[in-house]
């Protein structure tokens, strides 16, 4: 959005937390202005601070975003109020949308296709009652179908009936459960489309009643509901389908006076039927999408309505080019649930010929408070397989150094047979173990090797940065014995220990990784960033990135590898023996703080003793049972005297 | 010279076997880390290591190596002479070449003003020959302090017993850090208290580390393990805010043009051959830029100025093997020269001596000689020799032999040097036996005179090998020529660990 202001001479003016103070975001806008905590509650969902920075900045126009007030009706309204301009539909439009009935009736007048789906009466469905007539609403939406708790959430009261036979049976457990649950039986019946994608239209209307679709965005892959890779135009819809969806999201668009960017959401079942299933009344996270294959930048027609401009003929018209696919880059652990993990990104590189929109930089920290996305990456090509291609690669190639992302997990998405042939729809990852998808790019033995680079290019750092005898070879010996070692700490906490050695003209001579030795390796080049190494034939060039705190990764062609430098000389804690506690020095008891029988921690204080005006207080050295206290306040002791004894901790 | 680069080889897998496989098992088996696996922990990683007389004992009754292992390399970007027994050889003590070499080491330590670290685990003296060891012993420890001092640190790190004599290993020492419950420091141990005043103790409470932390202050760091010991170890050189005095490399350091791989090939096998000394100067000075000195004059040795890893040095190299006066003049000229402004010198040996003959004593090849032995003798400058082929009689003296001090001494394994060369030895005694018969009127035994010649020749040609003055300690090390550069480079930076200065008082003679 900066971007675009800025092309287009326009200033802008970003809100941030006191979370995002060093956000990369906060730099690009001419100014920034802060509005509150770390918690959305406490700064981002604030209407007024964020309303009243704009007018304290001096600000024309309010811009939304795409999450937390972005389709708050009441925040538009407010903005307005304040004699703002806000870029976005209007607060009639947004509100209607956000009622999911009253969206649904609003389409369904306005002939866009909706999911068949069916009230049920009181009686129907429950024992002795009309079961022609429940066949009959069944039929009327269509099998297979879901009974679905009005009241419902959460998958209770939820039944999915396959065929006929099954319906009765279904109704009824449906409501009990419903019953059971929610204190109503009421229950709906609603088509289930199963393997079905999400398929959605973009459009824009202007405020002279013009509201154009700019083609599909298909949505299909996704994980609990998250969009996860995004395409357009779809592998599912052939021109006639597209004019089809496009025309009921104009409709759509037309029935709310929609003014601004918007999109169309609609389930598209395996049959290629489509149903409506909500409007977002914002500009969405997948865009851009739309905007590499239209070549149309959506923020400016945004900002263009807003203004009150007419569309343009090209966005009345889009000429549509290529293939665009977006993948979501998050800090999580796809092999693990999709946890999200935070930390600081030291290094965030995507290289390669695609379209990164991001927040984040080298050094950036991925806080607990907002959603772990780290970034979005988009390629577009001639043909689909060619996008989905360069976007693997450029994620493969990526630096993405000192949190986990989904990085491998959105690789393995990318060449899966089934997504490259069309096939993904929102089961995609429900058929597929998301952990087996997050397996790492880099086979075993390139990673071997990767490791052996990152210890050669280590050993390149120290030598360099040498403060004596820098220009002698490598670890030169006269009396050549064991190669030089270093032990890494892989991901999953086991250790690699690498063996090298350098000859006496500072080639290297021997190169072994967890053991095993690397036939004749060749290393053509060598610093502390990058290492260029033959084995086996294979000429691979490793950039190497060294974190101080001992973190390494290594990226390749075909992925990267993150280590850890483990110390040469392991600390080991002085351990405490349990046992008797001498008077450091000689004085008084000036308290007692335990008695014997007592079960002391690890540092409690136990006796404190009065020497020379100063007060020294006895702490356990060890947790365990106080067997013996043998003084008492106010005894003399002398320096040795012992004073308490702790048992042995049972084990 | 392959052949001799596999002897030596063969030398030096003696040595690395340390001793043996039953007793260096034994060693780990108790949870110890062998001496080199100390010294690699201790070094920077990467870091270079000059291990020096390696091959002090070799053909003795005793193991090659002197039970110890020593060195230089860097700690914490501070060049240090480090050294340790290895315990694996009969317990790590201590015999007449283990003396011999730790007073070198002693000595490099304190010309160069290296901070010595010593990694002790020692039985004490080699009980077989304590009284070779009761001077050199007791030599040993009034080093440690007199290092201290001349401000030069010294570390012990204790890893194993150190008892009687050996405690005061770190007990002169400036700094001692010692392994819990491996370290043993005492006088005495129970055994010998019990004998000396009837006390019954254990060897913990007399000499333990965890007591010389506590209790008797002897050690400064108690060191939970080997590891913790060889940090803390680091730690301690990281804080002696050391400098060196020598001004540092102010030459580019670029490799030379010529590859030194090809030095293998240089040396002819018959040393009686002549090369050129040039071709290994080309291959060990940096960019293989030398500037020559009087070229023209004295031909038989070259005289020259470069820079080695980027320290300037002055270059004697024989060229022919003979000295004559004008080679003798145009070395004690250039040595002043090289005192006159501070650089260090490299010598390097292919000599057979100075000219014998009427017309040459006539000339006065003894009072040159002599000129060249004074200007020798009396420079300041730090010398480094390398004995590449022939070094023998006074010609070893003109070029700084090891009577003379340099400051480092390597040699090839082509090396032989020895007060006169094997036939000429047997062929004088040959002369002279001769003439004495001739004399008393007896008739020579060509027989007996055959077998004496063969015997002296053989005698002669087994001690005027490189492993045999090695195993004496005569040099510093059994180089490969290949590794020449980096050696004289290592030393050179070492050499710079004390101010780098020329003799002073006169003015430089013409000869």
């Amino acid at each position: 959005m900066f971007r675009t202001c800025r092309r287009l001479g326009i200033g802008t003016v970003a809100v941030y937390s006191e979370a995002d103070a060093e956000a990369a975001f906060v730099r690009e806008a001419d100014r920034a202005v802060a509005i509150g905590g770390p918690a959305p509650a406490d700064s981002y969902l604030r209407a007024d601070a964020v309303i009243e920075a704009a007018l304290s900045a001096g600000a024309d126009a309010v811009h939304p975003g795409y999450g937390f007030l972005a389709e708050n009706a009441a925040f538009a309204r407010a903005v307005a109020d304040a004699g703002l301009v806000w870029i976005g539909p209007s607060p009639e439009a947004i509100e209607a949308m956000g009622s999911k009935t009253e969206a649904r009736d609003l389409m369904e007048t306005a002939g866009v296709p909706v999911l068949p789906g069916r009230r049920l009466d009181t009686q129907l469905g429950t024992g002795g009652s009309d079961g022609a007539a429940l066949a009959a609403v069944a039929e009327a939406v269509g099998f297979p179908l879901l009974v679905k708790a009005s009241a419902g959430g959460g998958g209770k009261g939820m039944r999915l009936v396959e065929a006929p036979p099954e319906l009765e049976s279904g109704v009824e457990g449906a409501r009990r459960e419903a019953a059971a649950a929610f204190g109503d039986d009421t229950v709906f019946l609603e088509r289930f489309a199963p393997r079905s994608r999400h398929v959605e239209i973009q459009i824009v209307g202007d405020s002279h009643g013009t509201v154009t679709a700019l083609g599909e965005r298909d949505c299909s892959v996704q994980r609990r509901h998250q969009k996860v890779i995004e395409e357009s135009p779809s592998p599912a819809v052939d021109d006639a389908l597209r004019q089809a969806m496009s025309a009921a999201a104009v409709a759509a668009g037309e029935a709310l006076g929609y003014v601004g960017a918007g999109t169309v959401e609609f389930l598209l079942s395996e049959e290629g039927e489509f149903f409506f299933l909500e409007v977002n009344t914002r500009l969405q996270v997948e865009h851009p999408v739309t905007e590499l294959v239209t070549g149309l930048d959506l923020v400016e027609l945004q900002l263009h309505v807003a203004e009150g401009g007419a569309l343009p003929p090209e966005a009345v018209s889009p000429a549509m080019s290529g293939h665009a696919i977006e993948a979501h880059l998050y800090a999580e652990d796809a092999a693990n649930d999709f946890l999200p993990v935070t930390g600081t990104l030291s290094r965030f590189d995507i290289p390669g010929p695609v379209r990164v929109d991001t927040g984040v930089e080298d050094g950036a920290e991925i806080s607990p408070y907002y959603d772990p996305m780290v970034a979005k990456v988009i390629a577009h090509a001639p043909t689909r397989a060619g996008a989905a291609r360069l976007l693997a690669a450029a994620l493969v190639r990526a630096r993405l150094h000192g949190t986990t992302t989904n990085r491998d997990f959105l690789v393995g998405v990318l060449s899966h047979e089934e997504f490259l042939d069309g096939r993904a729809d929102t089961s995609f990852l429900e058929r597929h173990d998301p952990a087996a998808l997050a397996a790492p790019s880099m086979d075993a033995e390139a990673s071997r090797l990767a490791v052996g680079a990152a210890a050669l290019a280590l050993q390149a750092r120290r030598r360099s940065g040498a403060r004596v005898l820098a220009a002698v070879p490598s670890g030169w010996r006269n009396v050549p014995a064991a190669p030089r070692d270093i032990t890494f700490a892989v991901e999953d906490e086991s250790e690699l220990v690498v063996a090298y050695a350098f000859d006496r003209a500072g080639r290297l001579a021997t190169l072994a990784v967890d053991g095993e030795r690397v036939e004749a390796p060749v290393l053509h080049a060598c610093t502390s960033e990058l290492v260029d190494l033959e084995a086996h034939g294979h000429r691979v060039r490793y950039a190497v990135h060294a974190e101080p705190g001992g973190a390494v990764h290594v990226n390749t062609d075909s992925g990267q590898v993150s280590l850890t430098e483990k110390p040469r000389h392991p600390r080991i804690e002085e351990a405490a023996a349990a046992g008797s506690l001498a008077s450091p020095m000689p004085g008084s008891v000036w308290k007692v703080l335990a008695a014997a029988g007592d079960q002391v921690d690890k540092g409690q204080p136990l006796l404190v003793i009065e020497a020379m005006k100063m007060e020294h207080e006895i702490v356990a050295p060890v947790a365990g049972p106080l067997e013996e206290m043998r003084v008492a306040e106010g005894d003399q002791v002398d320096a040795g005297t012992i004073l308490a004894v702790i048992g042995e901790a049972a084990p | 010279m392959e052949a001799k680069l596999a002897e030596i080889e063969a030398a030096l897998d003696d040595l690395r076997a340390g001793g043996g496989e039953r007793y260096v098992q034994r060693h780990r088996d108790r949870g110890k880390l062998l001496i080199r696996e100390r010294i690699e922990l201790l070094l920077d990683r990467d870091a270079p290591f000059l291990e020096l007389q390696p091959f002090v004992a070799h053909g003795t009754e005793y193991k090659v190596g002197g039970t110890m292992v020593a060195g230089i390399g860097p700690v914490e970007g501070v060049e240090c002479m480090i050294g340790g027994a290895d315990p694996t050889v009969r317990g790590g003590t201590s015999n007449p070449h283990t003396w011999r070499k730790a007073m070198r080491m002693a000595e490099i330590a304190e010309q160069n003003r290296l901070p010595t670290i010593q990694l002790v685990e020692s039985g004490g003296a080699d009980l077989r020959t304590q009284a070779e060891g009761f001077i050199p012993g007791g030599a040993t420890f009034r080093n440690i302090t007199r290092h201290s001092a001349m401000g030069i640190p010294t570390v012990s790190l204790v890893f194993g017993n150190s008892t009687a004599g050996g405690a005061y290993l770190p007990g002169m020492s400036d700094y001692s850090i010692f392994v819990r419950d491996r370290a043993k420091v005492f006088l005495g141990g129970p055994p010998l208290v019990k004998m000396a005043t009837g006390e019954v103790s254990g060897d913990e409470e007399l000499g333990g580390a965890d007591m010389h932390s506590r209790i008797s202050g002897l050690a400064d760091y108690l060191a939970q393990d080997e590891y913790d010991a060889l940090r803390l170890g680091r730690e301690v050189v990281r804080r002696l805010n050391w400098r060196k005095l020598g001004p540092g490399a102010t030459e580019a350091a670029d490799e030379p043009v010529h590859d030194p791989d090809e030095l293998l090939g240089i040396v002819p096998p018959d040393l009686r051959a002549p090369f050129d000394p040039r071709e290994v100067i080309a291959r060990v000075v940096d960019g293989s830029r030398y500037d020559e000195f009087k070229p023209l004059y004295g031909p038989s040795l070259t005289t020259g100025w470069g820079s080695i890893h980027g320290y300037p040095v002055g270059i004697i190299a024989n060229v022919q093997g003979v000295l004559f006066s004008p080679e003798a003049q145009k070395a004690a000229q250039f040595i002043q020269l090289a005192n006159q402004k501070d650089v260090p010198l490299v010598f390097m040996h292919n000599t057979t001596g100075y000219m014998v003959g009427k017309e040459y004593e006539q000339g006065g090849i003894i009072q040159d000689g002599a000129k060249m032995i004074n200007a020798v003798s009396n420079s300041k400058v730090p010398h480094l020799g390398v004995i590449m082929g022939a070094s023998y009689g006074a010609g070893n003296y003109g070029m700084s032999g090891r009577a003379y001090e340099p400051r480092f001494l390597f040699s090839w394994p082509s090396a032989q040097s020895a007060v006169m060369g094997p036939e000429q030895l047997a062929g004088v005694l040959s002369i002279v036996a001769r003439a004495s018969a001739e004399g008393k009127g007896i008739e020579y035994d060509e027989e007996a005179d055959a077998k004496m010649r063969a015997a002296v020749e053989a005698q002669i040609e087994s001690e005027q090998t490189a492993l045999a003055n090695s195993s004496r300690g005569y040099d510093d090390g059994i180089i490969d020529p290949r590794d020449t550069r980096t050696a004289l480079g290592m030393a050179l930076s070492a050499v710079h660990g004390a101010a780098v200065k020329g003799a002073e008082g006169f003015g430089v003679f013409r000869m």
